[in-house]
């Protein structure tokens, strides 16, 4: 199958569940082309809004239309939408509103448009907040199956996805489980585990497999359910091994990393835990090169891996 | 030259003391809405009174003449949709609600208590006949939005009203709403400004002056009137002139005046968020008593 970016995924599905479910409405700030919301909109022209650029006002609009029954998706790049964050916390989470936030264009892999454009911060925003359920699919099938969940299920959803082409990481018969971690590769004899999430995770299991041809074994996790974490999977990997490995595009402060830090700091069990994220601002280049700068492409994710057993 | 017939004379008489006695009795609720509103503020020693007492008229008129609602079936889907977007005003709410029945009246007397779900602003999911979590200020105009073009697409079976603070009108989301409104046609949207001209740390005109108001609505494609917030004949005029403009969203600019009906409350900033003490709140009390209808 050919990679897809999750954004096109999501695009695909919403327009798909659209034709079955009449709740569903979808929102746009302007960046339809972007958010590939252009299927949806052009099926279902009157459960289509575009909302231009007013983010804030786009949220809370979706909280009330949620309010009065539909299922609203409301769109943007994932640091205009979440940064909106007041109408958020008030308006959707307070509020107790089924909407559902999509973000695209999360990371550095948003590459040319450079770090305003990229959302690095957003994960760290949202978890401080009770009731929201936090979803970063890894590929195709996966990205699918988050929005059918989130369409289906009642409460705040946020969908936080990518930019670029990721390839697939699953096969069609992908078992989603929401809020449970997805064991992707776990050898008897592991000396780590590595968890990732989103864009990275194709990378971080190619450079598993290629590490145990040289005789490195590590377990690979990937967290689609950011939040609630599968505590129970995070402290497992924690008594195995002693030695985790959290990848993500994403802020290293607050992101997933900071989310399994706290689970095992909370739990005594003595861990040796790297957050691998991003640590400083993004900037321009290719998304290639800068996920090669940032730590996130196969060959460097096999050097943080193999620095991080020899400590 | 067509004479008016006697019967048409009589109806037209009947109509009017139909209309005088629907005026004075709301002017009894509205009333014995600020008797309850001193009432809980001063048992809960804190909350916001000045901003209640400058929006009983406009809530008293809805909930009590305007709104198809049922107090019995709070979640009615069909029920007409008010929402508070100035949220530190809900002392005022909560009594309306009361009033109307969805919850027992001496229920008032537990606000902002600890546990209590008469919380400080209104929290989604707690009092019956609360639609949505405000206090944020410059969100429930939004909200308030979104309900409109949810009933728009459903054709259109129920209206929706939000009442905004002037304070609340210098927030930005509340100008992104003001914006959008228009294009989606939304004339099923009514919404009261309480003017009352004050918030915490001045006069709107000190803190940051609006004007001219009407005027920045009317530039953004709202049909807007502008009364008299304490007049309830106006009130009620502005709500029924709303149904001949088609396309558009209402705004209804109400003149107010914050504190309204205690003569030491009015138009001081000091009450927008102090409570009476035990004297005052008994001086408040007989003042408002002794209006006459």
């Amino acid at each position: 199958m050919a990679a897809l970016s999750t954004r096109q995924s999501f695009g695909e599905e919403v327009a798909k569940l659209g034709e079955k479910n009449h709740n569903i409405v979808v929102m746009d700030s302007d960046l339809g082309k972007s958010t590939m919301t252009g299927a949806f909109a052009k099926k279902f022209p009157d459960r289509y809004f575009e909302m231009g650029i007013a983010e804030h006002n786009m949220i809370g609009t979706a909280a009330g239309l949620a309010m009065g029954g539909k299922i609203p998706f409301a769109t943007s790049f994932s640091c205009f939408l979440i940064s909106r964050y007041e109408t958020i916390r008030m308006s959707v989470c307070y509020s107790l509103t089924n909407v559902k936030l999509v973000g695209t264009h999360s990371g550095i892999g948003v590459g040319e448009d450079g770090y305003s454009q990229m959302g690095l911060e957003d994960i760290a925003m949202l978890r401080s907040l009770p009731n929201i359920t936090i979803l970063q699919p890894a590929d195709d099938i996966e990205t699918r199956k988050a929005v059918r969940w989130a369409a289906e299920t009642d409460g705040a959803v946020y969908l936080r996805l990518t930019r670029q082409k990721v390839a697939d990481v699953h096969g069609e018969n992908y078992d989603f489980k929401i809020g449970k971690g997805d064991v992707l590769r776990k050898p008897a004899n592991a000396k780590a585990a590595v968890i990732a999430t989103g864009g990275v995770v194709y990378n971080s299991l190619k450079a598993a497999e290629e590490l145990e041809k040289e005789g490195i074994a590590v377990t690979v996790v990937n967290i689609h359910t950011i939040k609630p974490l599968d505590a129970e999977l995070v402290l497992s990997l924690a008594k195995e091994t002693g030695r985790i490995i959290v990848i993500e595009d994403h802020s290293e402060f607050g992101g997933l990393g900071s989310a399994v830090s706290e689970v095992i700091s909370d739990s005594g069990i003595a861990t040796k835990l790297l957050r691998h994220g991003v640590k400083e601002y993004g900037y321009s280049g290719t998304p290639e090169d800068l996920y090669d700068r940032f730590g996130f492409s196969t060959p460097k994710i096999k050097d943080v891996i193999k620095t991080f057993l020899k400590k | 030259m067509q004479q008016i017939s006697k019967e048409m004379k009589a109806s037209q008489s009947a109509a009017m003391s139909l209309h005088t006695e629907e005026v004075k009795r709301l002017k009894a609720i509205a009333k014995e809405l600020r008797i309850w509103t001193i009432k809980m503020l001063a048992e809960a020693g804190s909350g916001h009174p000045g901003g209640s007492l400058s929006a009983i008229d406009i809530i008293t008129t809805l909930y009590f003449h305007t709104l198809r609602h049922r107090p019995q079936e709070p979640n009615w889907p069909l029920r007409d949709r008010f929402i508070l977007s100035k949220g530190h005003g809900v002392p005022a709410l909560y009594a309306a609600l009361a009033k109307s029945g969805y919850f027992p009246i001496e229920e008032l007397m537990t606000l902002r208590k600890t546990g209590s779900r008469m919380q400080g602003h209104p929290v989604a999911g707690t009092v019956p006949g609360v639609e949505a979590s405000t206090g944020s200020l410059g969100q429930g105009i939004t909200i308030a939005q979104g309900l409109a073009m949810a009933s728009k697409m459903d054709g259109n079976p129920y209206r929706v009203f939000s009442l905004i603070g002037d304070g609340e009108t210098q927030e930005g989301q509340v100008w992104e709403t003001a914006m959008s409104a228009p294009k989606f046609g939304l004339d099923n949207l009514t919404v009261f400004l309480d003017y009352n001209k004050g918030q915490i740390d001045g006069t709107t005109k000190e803190v940051m002056d609006l004007e001219p108001l009407a005027d920045k609505w009317a530039a953004f494609n709202w049909d807007v009137q502008e009364i008299d917030g304490h007049d309830i004949e106006q009130i009620l005029r502005a709500i029924d002139r709303t149904a001949s403009t088609l396309g558009k969203p209402h705004m209804i600019i109400a003149h107010t005046v914050k504190g309204k009906g205690v003569s030491f409350m009015e138009n001081n900033m000091g009450w927008h968020g102090k409570t009476p003490n035990k004297e005052e709140a008994e001086q408040a009390i007989r003042e408002l008593e002794r209006i006459v209808i």
